[in-house]
């Protein structure tokens, strides 16, 4: 029997398989990520949290199944998805500067051979401001921090201005300030009713920043609001062989008192 | 004499090489502009692999041509011969990457050589066709300016005009590829067909510049002015500009040269010529030379160190005094030598430093005092520096973003009220504790 993927879910994923070179990464995901959550996805190194990201973009080839947004396909729901990658897949040394890098979330609406004008700096410039490095704007961008350039990206997808934001570990080695400075972003775009799927690592954190948790370890462990979901139980399952691990698990349990 | 013939080629006086030098010089810029997407796109061997591949095309083309009863010569059959197996190779390595797990490096390198190979070996086995003479067409391996006719230049200025328009048409797009084909490719870009448009530019490019500067050379050619160009500028436009100019004066130089002494091979020259501007760049280039990187690096060292021994010395005449205001009274060495730790050898090229600056003056006694200027300085220095601490210390939460900043320019980048707010701080602070050095220091 197929599941249920009403189209009013964000992101729905229906029976999706994911294999590079036949070693399959995901398998049989079924997953609905409501409206209006900040949801993280949580799983050991390896998991396929990022691939599963990046098979919903149609980055990488499905084995099997399919990720509808408000229940179409992805090539035809490109205007209501932003995208963050994570902060290693580019070169920092190329040579453009961070409002340039921030433009290039315009350059979709803009289309094929049109430049950007004022208009596009103006949108690149406030988004730099939101995410508080405006006085940022015309670095190299290899000039720019480790924390500075996850802002850069983070205000790329600003300018993109959608409803469903796609973040691969934004708080990956980043300092503690750029850290609290992007959840506070999130949180107020959360606010406005915008969906944010967050790759995330690390587990003390978990229960504050998140309303709503996918449990990933090569398969769905478990899915739902972050205080049904985010058991002991369900970390037993999701990092389950991995002892050193579960020391960590253990330990961040008996820290949120659960 | 040869000065003047020299002059003569290079400003486009001599009625026979004026062609070729122009034909040459626009080539450089066409392939200097085109070559920094391949380099930013990190494909420059795919660049090789192409032009490697479009030997055994020449060799083809000319037996075809030859069989059909034409001339074997013709360039424009010969050029689309070489596009042919050119574009083979590079889809070649594209399948080879896709289909197996080699990397990009072993796949260029087996099809380069192949194709390579396959086309001496047709290029040996035209020469005996019989009734035409494939002399010559060893060129296309080493490239030879002298021979180019009007129809030829026309035939090289047109794709190049038609490929610079098309570049510049979707520079945007192509710079989005470049730095982010994730990206671009979840917002609706084809990151393949964009691929293919770079790589069609590049054939281009490679293809009309086989009979001047040769296959094996090149992707020199494509390669050398856009790495020259980024030596000087961190922006990407400044550098397509500069690489097209170091591409075309190259050219212009490389083929005036060569087009004087007919044993030189023009490919080489063009590619010293290259090569020699290369070096330049990498030595002065303004954004990431070698030489000013270092001068910078070295009077960031000085001005440390010049912070570091006025603010020693300050600090010590506070520890040293009991009561306000601060007297500028000589201090003996020994107590500036244990203040805060000198690499060996630093103190006294410091102080040797400071006096040269006029900041400190050596007592007969052997003790060093700070001279007017100096005094004035140091108290700034120490003014300045704890007023960061204290910022460091009272902000912290913003203050990541923001430290990566010279402690000099304090009132600069954090605005006369903050610095107001501190320096409030900053007595209160002075009567209780002073600075965490000084405190260290007691």
């Amino acid at each position: 029997m197929r599941p249920e993927h009403p189209p009013e879910f964000p992101l729905a994923v229906h029976d999706l398989t994911v294999a590079y070179h036949r070693k399959p990464v995901l398998w049989d995901v079924e997953l609905n990520i409501p409206e209006g959550t900040l949801a993280g996805i949580v799983g050991p190194n390896g998991a396929g949290k990022s691939t599963l990201l990046k098979a919903c973009l149609d980055l990488i080839p499905k084995t099997s199944g399919e990720a509808l947004i408000y229940g179409k396909p992805y090539e035809e729901q490109r205007d209501l998805i932003a995208y963050v990658p994570q902060r290693e897949s580019v070169d920092w040394d190329f040579p453009v500067s961070a409002l340039d890098v921030v433009a290039m979330g315009t350059y979709r609406k803009l289309g094929w051979f049109k430049r950007i004008g004022r208009t596009q700096k103006n949108q690149a410039r406030e988004a730099l401001e939101k995410v508080g490095i405006d006085h940022l704007a015309d670095r190299q961008i290899s000039q720019l921090s480790g924390g500075q350039q996850q802002r850069v990206f983070l205000a790329r997808a600003l300018v993109q201005d959608a409803q469903i934001y796609f973040m691969d570990e934004p708080f990956a080695a980043v300092d503690a300030a750029t850290e609290q400075a992007i959840i506070k972003l999130l949180q107020t775009l959360n606010a406005q009713g915008k969906t944010i799927l967050c790759v995330h690592h690390d587990l003390a954190t978990v229960s504050r920043y998140f309303d709503h948790l996918v449990l990933l370890n090569m398969r769905v462990v478990a899915s739902g609001p972050t205080s049904e979901t985010f058991t002991r139980e369900n970390l037993h399952k999701t990092y389950g062989g991995k002892l050193n691990l579960l020391d960590d698990v253990a330990h961040t349990l008996k820290n949120i008192g659960r | 004499m040869t000065l003047e013939l020299l002059r003569e080629t290079l400003f486009l006086e001599k009625h026979n090489t004026r062609l070729v030098v122009l034909g040459v010089a626009f080539l450089g810029a066409t392939a200097g502009l085109i070559g920094s997407f391949l380099l930013l796109r990190k494909q420059s061997l795919l660049g090789d692999a192409l032009s490697h591949a479009t030997l055994p095309g020449i060799g083809i083309a000319f037996a075809v041509m030859s069989w059909m009863g034409l001339s074997g010569r013709s360039l424009p059959g010969l050029l689309i011969g070489a596009t042919i197996t050119g574009l083979l190779g590079v889809i070649l390595v594209l399948a080879i990457r896709r289909s197996t797990r080699l990397k990009d490096d072993a796949a260029m390198g087996i099809v380069l050589s192949v194709f390579f190979g396959l086309g001496i070996a047709i290029l040996k086995m035209v020469e005996k066709i019989p009734g035409q003479s494939a002399a010559g067409l060893d060129s296309f391996i080493y490239g030879k300016t002298a021979s180019m006719v009007w129809s030829d230049f026309f035939l090289i200025a047109g794709t190049l005009a038609v490929t610079t328009v098309i570049t510049v048409l979707i520079l945007k797009e192509l710079t989005l590829l470049c730095f982010d084909s994730n990206f671009a490719s979840t917002e609706g870009w084809s990151t393949l067909g964009l691929d293919i448009i770079l790589m069609a530019l590049v054939t281009a490019v490679t293809v009309v510049g086989l009979q001047a500067v040769g296959l094996i050379l090149i992707i020199a050619f494509l390669i050398t002015p856009p790495t020259a160009a980024r030596f000087w500028t961190n922006r990407l436009g400044y550098m397509l500009v500069l690489s097209t100019v170091i591409g075309a004066i190259s050219g212009w130089i490389g083929a005036s040269i060569s087009a004087l002494y007919s044993n030189l091979p023009a490919g080489a020259i063009i590619v010293i010529t290259a090569a020699l501007i290369f070096l330049l760049s990498m030595i002065f280039g303004t954004a990431r030379g070698v030489l000013p990187r270092y001068l910078r690096h070295r009077k960031l060292q000085k001005k440390v160190g010049r912070q570091h021994i006025l603010r020693s010395t300050y600090e010590i005449l506070e520890n040293t005094q009991d009561s306000p205001p601060l007297k500028n009274l000589p201090i003996p060495m020994e107590l500036l030598r244990k203040h805060r730790y000198w690499a060996k050898g630093e103190l006294p090229k410091l102080i040797r430093q400071a006096r040269a600056e006029d900041h400190v003056e050596r007592q007969p006694t052997g003790e060093l005092r700070l001279s007017e200027s100096g005094f004035g300085e140091a108290s700034r220095i120490t003014r300045n520096h704890r007023l960061w601490e204290l910022y460091l210390i009272k902000h912290a939460d913003i203050a990541p973003s923001h430290v990566d900043r010279d402690a000099d320019m304090v009132e600069h980048l954090l605005g006369a009220e903050i610095v107001h707010q501190l320096e409030a701080a900053l007595e209160l602070a002075k009567s209780t504790i002073e600075s965490p050095h000084l405190i260290e220091s007691r």
